[in-house]
């Protein structure tokens, strides 16, 4: 489903975040692990053809997101993937539908309001189509987040820390929506979380590694590649697949 | 959900805002609109009113007074001419036209002119009822004088002395209305028109007692004489003949006008000047609303991204925010000038013409629609330019 291979981004003012490899296959649920401020919500975003990391290949359902003009990484983007951020980003001068609606429209998708009612139904916040954001609880509004990720039944499913500031049983409910809606829609599921409640809920793991100082080297473009290499192989990333 | 409906949506979030600069942005456009249909009126309405108009021939005095005593009928005039003047005129072979005024009464604040039939026809002015005068202390009144004061065909009025109401009146020489004419858009709408004889009978039968009754007839007078060239050579030489030869004054409404408008136009050009002002500002207003706007949707422009617009399509989504707020605004600023001009035409008598002028599009209108429409677009392009280079990654993971 996708595969990145010797990616490396610096981030921040003095971070840089390196996946030497990582395949992940359709319809499979991910945790992207790893302590606060080590490049997660980076990863997820080079996932999303949001950045284009400095060094390596990103191959996402098939598309290598680094040959796409921006442009048409835009579009990919709206078709492709369903991002649903940390902060949810619901447009708040939209109601929950429009919001959908908005989902569609922006990748040039056609307007399809029953998969949008269908939709909010089956993430159990359909009596809420024309609420505004503001009114709505943290819990409906990541509802709707989701349902706004998935309406395009996009190839992989992001979520940047979905269980932040939920309690247990609500962490627990946050993660079966998205597996749910992720499978309803044939999605790779990606979550990059720190919470260690949420490890037991996702069957695959990829841990980002810990950086225990700044790496300067790795953000200068002149510094040679075997010394990022070398660095890469000292704190590599650890993968842990089940069966495999 | 296109882009239009989303920009209104964020419109409608910040309604004070909105309303704000359409309002701000609609009277600017309408106070400049108004000054166009204003000067546009009035410049029509004085070529109008002197067209075919080549000369005004009267007593010694400024030309300017004689034009608006003698065409637009709203100054005093400055004496009276003999009668006598009238036929030498006519004799002249430079003149094709002359038609005599005799002024100094009115009725009711509306001049009385006495004058031949010419007058009616130079307007191409036709009776809505009753008939032309043909005896003494017989009328015909204007639309704007009927509309003014329900005199109809059959009703009889005594005009009072001088141009201004409140004149002592001839108490004992009642006109009497045999018509009425349809309104022409000219000056001669406000007017009350009779014979020559009428306006001498009135005053004759005012002062005659003092009279001997055997003097003979005393010397006939008129106050102006309107004059049409036979030939356009007449414009070289007659007026200069008139003002060296005899003790008359040739005063040419074309140049008096022209001299007028310079003076009204630069007033209207400072109003004018001063709603652009108000259009500038409200393009201000906008910018400062949208670069504001922008600050507060920074997240929201990351996540149309994230969720697939490109660059050019937040920034359209500014863009068309912009135009639509400018769009509304001019099409209400110039809704609001041509309701004021037709609402102004309707409670003026005398600038009734207006209304007529209210339902016109004029072309320099397109003018101000472009103006105001290329304000909204100058006033979105900053914050266009900055939503499109929003750091989209940076913007979501900034926790």
């Amino acid at each position: 489903m996708f595969e990145l291979t010797n990616v490396s981004h610096g981030y921040g003012a003095t971070h840089a975040v390196t996946v030497p490899a990582w395949r992940a296959g359709a319809g499979e649920a991910w945790l992207l692990a790893g302590p606060s401020g080590c490049g997660k919500s980076t990863v997820l975003h080079i996932l999303a053809g949001l950045i284009v990391p400095a060094q390596g290949t990103v191959v996402v359902a098939g598309t290598d997101v680094r040959a796409l003009s921006e442009g048409a990484r835009d579009r990919w983007r709206g078709c492709t993937i369903g991002l649903v951020p940390q902060r949810l980003h619901l447009v708040g001068a939209l109601d929950v539908r429009d919001n959908l609606r908005l989902a569609q429209s922006l990748p040039g998708m056609p307007q399809d309001d029953a998969r949008i009612t269908a939709l909010l139904a089956a993430v159990g916040v359909a009596h809420l189509a024309h609420r505004y954001p503001r009114e709505l609880s943290q819990g409906q509004a990541q509802r709707v987040a989701v349902a706004r990720a998935v309406v395009n039944r996009p190839a992989l499913l992001l979520a940047d820390e979905p269980t932040a500031n939920l309690d247990d049983a609500h962490a627990a409910q946050a993660l079966e929506l998205l597996r749910t809606q992720a499978i309803e829609a044939g999605a790779t599921l990606v979550v990059a979380s720190h919470d260690r409640r949420v490890r037991p809920l996702l069957p695959r793991e990829f841990a980002l590694p810990v950086e225990d100082e700044p790496l300067f080297a790795q953000r200068d473009a002149e510094t040679p590649r075997s010394e990022s290499r070398g660095r890469l192989g000292a704190s590599a990333p650890s993968v842990k697949e089940p069966g495999r | 959900m296109t882009a239009l409906r989303l920009a209104l949506a964020y419109a409608r979030r910040r309604p004070l805002s909105t309303l704000l600069v359409v309002a701000l942005l609609a009277i600017g456009v309408a106070t400049v609109t108004l000054t166009l249909l204003l000067s546009r009126e009035l410049a029509d309405r004085l070529t109008r009113d002197a067209t075919g108009i080549d000369l005004v021939v009267g007593a010694k005095g400024s030309p300017l007074q004689i034009v608006l005593a003698g065409v637009y009928h709203v100054d005093v005039p400055p004496g009276n001419i003999p009668l006598a003047a009238i036929g030498e005129l006519r004799a002249n072979p430079l003149v094709r036209e002359v038609i005599p005024l005799a002024l100094g009464d009115s009725f009711r604040g509306f001049r009385i002119v006495g004058t031949e039939p010419a007058l009616v026809a130079h307007y191409g002015a036709t009776l809505r009822d009753g008939r032309l005068w043909q005896a003494p202390l017989e009328a015909v009144v204007g639309s704007a004088v009927a509309a003014a004061t329900g005199v109809g065909v059959g009703a009889a009025f005594a005009g009072s002395h001088g141009l201004a109401e409140g004149g002592g009146e001839h108490g004992d020489a009642r006109y009497r209305v045999t018509g009425v004419l349809a309104p022409t858009g000219t000056v001669l709408d406000r007017l009350v028109l009779t014979a020559l004889d009428s306006v001498w009978a009135v005053h004759e039968h005012h002062t005659g007692e003092e009279h001997d009754e055997n003097e003979a007839e005393p010397e006939r007078e008129v106050t102006l004489a309107l004059v049409r060239y036979a030939s356009p050579l007449a414009a070289a030489t007659l007026p200069r003949a008139i003002d060296r030869d005899t003790a008359l004054v040739a005063a040419s409404p074309a140049y008096e006008t022209a001299r007028l408008m310079t003076v009204f136009g630069a007033g209207l050009d400072l109003i004018r000047a001063f709603a652009l002002l108000l259009v500038v500002a409200s393009g201000f207003m906008l910018f400062v609303a949208l670069a504001q706007a922008l600050e507060d949707r920074r997240y929201d422009l990351a996540i149309l991204r994230a969720l697939g617009a490109s660059r050019r399509r937040v920034a359209s989504v500014l863009l068309i925010e912009s135009l639509a707020l400018t769009l509304v605004g001019t099409v209400a600023g110039i809704a609001l000038a041509h309701a004021a001009a037709l609402g102004i035409g309707l409670v003026l008598p005398d600038a009734a013409p207006l209304s007529a002028a209210a339902r016109r599009w004029l072309p320099e209108e397109w003018a101000v629609v472009a103006l105001a429409l290329g304000a909204g677009i100058l006033a979105a392009l900053w914050p266009a330019w900055r939503a499109m280079r929003v750091d989209v990654a940076a913007v979501l993971a900034d926790n």
